[in-house]
């Protein structure tokens, strides 16, 4: 939980005013990588351990009829989430956005 | 050696012949991350020699199997739940823990563990690796799915990886049967105690810190020269089949439509094949026995008060067929996703849908199918509400008063007919009923955070005979044995209510006897929803299950006991008003008459603070809405009569 919200202040200084782009925002079929989670500690553990990790990939796939919940790629699998839980996934801004990632 | 007493006992309890070297059985731990097929190698190792239960004091379903390895040693096998890691923060997590570290009553610490990962994704579920292996316990990792890894071109060096982790690998398939003999050799070498621990070359990493975990585990990959295999195209081809916006909900309608119209239509002949069993049989014992109260006890009590629940065996094992074959092929999770925004409507989730689904054949396997609900408020309102879906154990007493006091009509010309209606409209009034509880619980008492929905979609796999047989096997070992203990009994204590006291030797007039009193003396009670002392005979005994009322309405009107029967229908319409009739049938649709369900309620709760409520609220809310409707009912036909 501490380093998160280490990056938490990290990307608040460096992006400013600007509000950052959430995993609900993003296209389908189109990469982006996971900041931090901006969830209460027991349900941002339960997402890292389905591999939503800082640093990983997430690719959004198809959705149930009506457009939610989503399916998403992330580490291998993929795993379904509604719209407001996908909001509180921060990406890193698309600049530096293939630094660093778990490919396995 | 306090342990191995502990763990005879619970052999003794499980019902395994004994060792024939009275050696100590070997106890083995299986442990894994949801989806990597751990029920499936499990099966493998111990077919039908397992056991279902629950942890002692907690929800967790608790299964022991047993295995025999070549060299004749007895190997008692503990499947554990599926989970991603070992902090305890669910109670699954916290019993995978204390089973591990021995803590567990009833199960002696294990000797050895098994640890199953999908190795299509060994990235992730290496992970768990980490806390298993800090245990010091001898450890096999396996490797399952390796069909799938080698079709789709992964790779993976086993040696490389055992050496990384200092436990030894092994590569199978779960569901083919590759590779399984390796795990049965692993288990002759702890059984033997010769396997020795080796140091791991990796470092394990602090384990709380979920990212450097997942750190550990890719590091360890590399070293083990992992290549991920390609994505599964064929899910990535069905899926885009059954999650189109428009095929994909054509489907959905079709699937569910098609699970409820067979699970009846397909049941039917089925059920009246069994039906018309117990009656020869019933029939042939009267026959071959001289007339005693003995014969009576066996013919009326024992056998058509069983019969009468065993006729429910082919719908419920028709429905679970179902529901494996949905979920072993992996489209159960596509179902819960579909599902999941109109159940949110009722503050609900997704993951809700199945068991409600299942509540319409009966309550008591829905109630267990909520366990995959991790929101503990989200599957107590499940829990709660499922008893109102009709199950089928209404539909005998919904056919019988039906069709004694609805007249046939054309309703939709010949499409529907009044009777059908009103069988209909009881289902959306039970409907109705859950729904409208879910929003009111959701609402007040369990009102909660819209609870994250997450939920893995596992690659469409075909399903196995194998894993269906065993899960149909279990499913009627459940229900007959409760067949043969609690049903078996309320027949027996209703036969004897219905025989005692003796008056000069002889049972008495119904009135008189035992039942004839109590239903005397609640009769005050239910006289305004227009019930006689028989119908709270029947109203009592229906406790046990909502059926069992068909069956002693029967035995106090001395007629044949079966729905079908003009008798029972005659005596009913002169027994009961119009008013009485419809609010009978409106007290079944909410009542909670089944002592099934409270006895799962209480146990999936872990006491009787919410069964009684349960059992409260339904009551109630049947009691008033069937006072209700006789009154409405009841006016209503004054009024007609006073124009006429």
């Amino acid at each position: 939980m501490m380093q998160l919200s280490v990056n938490k202040e990290l990307n608040g200084a460096q992006n400013g005013a600007m509000t950052p782009q959430t995993l609900a925002h993003l296209p389908q079929g189109e990469a982006g990588v996971l900041d931090r989670l901006d969830l209460p500690e027991d349900i941002a553990r339960r997402l890292m351990e389905l591999g939503f990790l800082p640093g990983h990939v997430i690719v959004p796939a198809r959705s149930a009829p009506g457009g939610e919940p989503r399916v998403y790629r992330v580490d291998g699998s993929e795993v379904a989430l509604r719209r407001e839980t996908a909001a509180r996934l921060i990406l890193r801004p698309p600049s530096k956005g293939a630094a660093k990632t778990h490919k396995l | 050696m306090s342990d191995c007493h502990g763990c005879a006992g619970c052999a003794v309890a499980a019902g395994p012949p004994r060792s024939r070297k009275a050696l100590p059985p070997h106890v083995v731990a299986i442990i894994g991350p949801p989806n990597s097929g751990k029920s499936t190698l499990f099966n493998r190792l111990t077919g039908l020699r397992q056991k279902v239960a629950n942890f002692p004091g907690v929800t967790v379903e608790q299964r022991i199997g047993r295995a025999r390895t070549k060299t004749d040693r007895e190997v008692i096998m503990v499947d554990l739940p599926g989970v991603y890691s070992l902090s305890p923060r669910s109670e699954d997590e916290q019993v995978t823990r204390d089973v591990l570290a021995g803590q567990m009553k009833g199960i002696p610490k294990p000797d050895a563990v098994l640890l199953i990962l999908d190795c299509t994704n060994l990235g992730r579920h290496l992970v768990l690796a980490a806390p298993i292996l800090s245990l010091k316990l001898p450890t096999l990792v396996i490797l399952n799915m390796a069909d799938d890894l080698h079709s789709r071109g992964g790779k993976v060096d086993t040696a490389e990886l055992a050496s990384e982790l200092g436990a030894p690998v092994a590569l199978i398939s779960a569901a083919k049967g590759d590779g399984v003999e390796k795990v049965f050799q692993f288990m002759e070498g702890t059984a033997a105690g010769t396997t020795s621990l080796a140091a791991p070359k990796v470092e394990l990493p602090v384990l709380q810190d979920i990212p450097r975990c997942r750190q550990w585990a890719h590091q360890v990959g590399t070293g083990a020269a992992y290549q991920a295999p390609a994505p599964p195209l064929w899910t990535r081809r069905l899926d885009a089949v059954f999650l189109h916006p428009i095929a994909g909900l054509a489907i959905f309608v079709v699937v569910v439509a098609g699970v409820f119209q067979t699970i009846f239509s397909l049941a039917k002949p089925l059920m009246d094949g069994l039906q018309a069993m117990i009656q020869v049989s019933g029939q042939w014992i009267t026959d071959t026995m001289p007339p005693s109260v003995f014969r009576s006890l066996l013919v009326d009590g024992v056998w058509h008060g069983v019969g009468s629940v065993i006729v429910f065996l082919p719908q419920i094992l028709l429905l679970f067929l179902f529901i494996g074959i949905l979920e072993d092929s992996g489209y159960l999770a596509r179902a819960a996703l579909i599902a999941d925004r109109t159940m949110a409507k009722f503050g609900l989730q997704g993951k809700s849908f199945i068991p409600l689904l299942s509540a319409y054949a009966c309550a008591v396997p829905a109630i267990m199918a909520t366990r995959t609900i991790e929101s503990k408020r989200d599957r107590l309102a499940t829990i709660l509400i499922a008893p109102l879906m009709t199950c089928s154990a209404r539909l005998p007493v919904y056919t019988l008063i039906i069709a004694a006091f609805i007249p046939e009509h054309h309703l939709l010309g010949p499409l529907l007919g009044t009777q059908a209606g009103a069988l209909l409209g009881l289902y959306v009034l039970g409907f109705v009923a859950a729904i409208g509880t879910a929003r009111l619980l959701k609402s007040s008492i369990l009102k909660s955070e819209r609870t994250p929905f997450m939920l893995e979609m596992p690659p469409y796999r075909m399903p196995t005979l194998r894993s269906l047989g065993l899960r149909l096997y279990d499913r009627s070992k459940i229900f007959l044995r409760r067949a043969g203990t609690v049903i078996l009994l309320v027949a027996v204590v209703l036969w004897l209510m219905l025989h005692l006291p003796l008056q000069n030797g002889k049972a008495p007039a119904i009135g008189d006897s035992f039942a004839g009193m109590i239903g005397h003396s609640v009769e005050p009670v239910i006289k305004p929803l227009g019930f006689n002392w028989k119908i709270g005979i029947g109203l009592i005994s229906s406790l046990a299950a909502r059926e069992v009322i068909v069956g002693t309405l029967g035995t106090i009107y001395s007629v044949e006991g079966t729905e079908e029967s003009a008798g029972l229908r005659q005596a009913l319409q002169s027994e009961l008003t119009p008013g009485g009739a419809v609010a009978l049938l409106i007290f079944f649709a909410f009542a909670m008459q089944c002592m099934s369900t409270i006895a799962v309620v209480r146990r999936e709760t872990g006491g009787w603070k919410w069964p009684a409520a349960q059992f409260a609220y339904m009551t109630a809310l049947a009691y008033v809405c069937a006072l209700i409707t006789n009154e409405v009912v009841r006016s209503g036909v004054l009024t007609i009569a006073a124009r006429l």
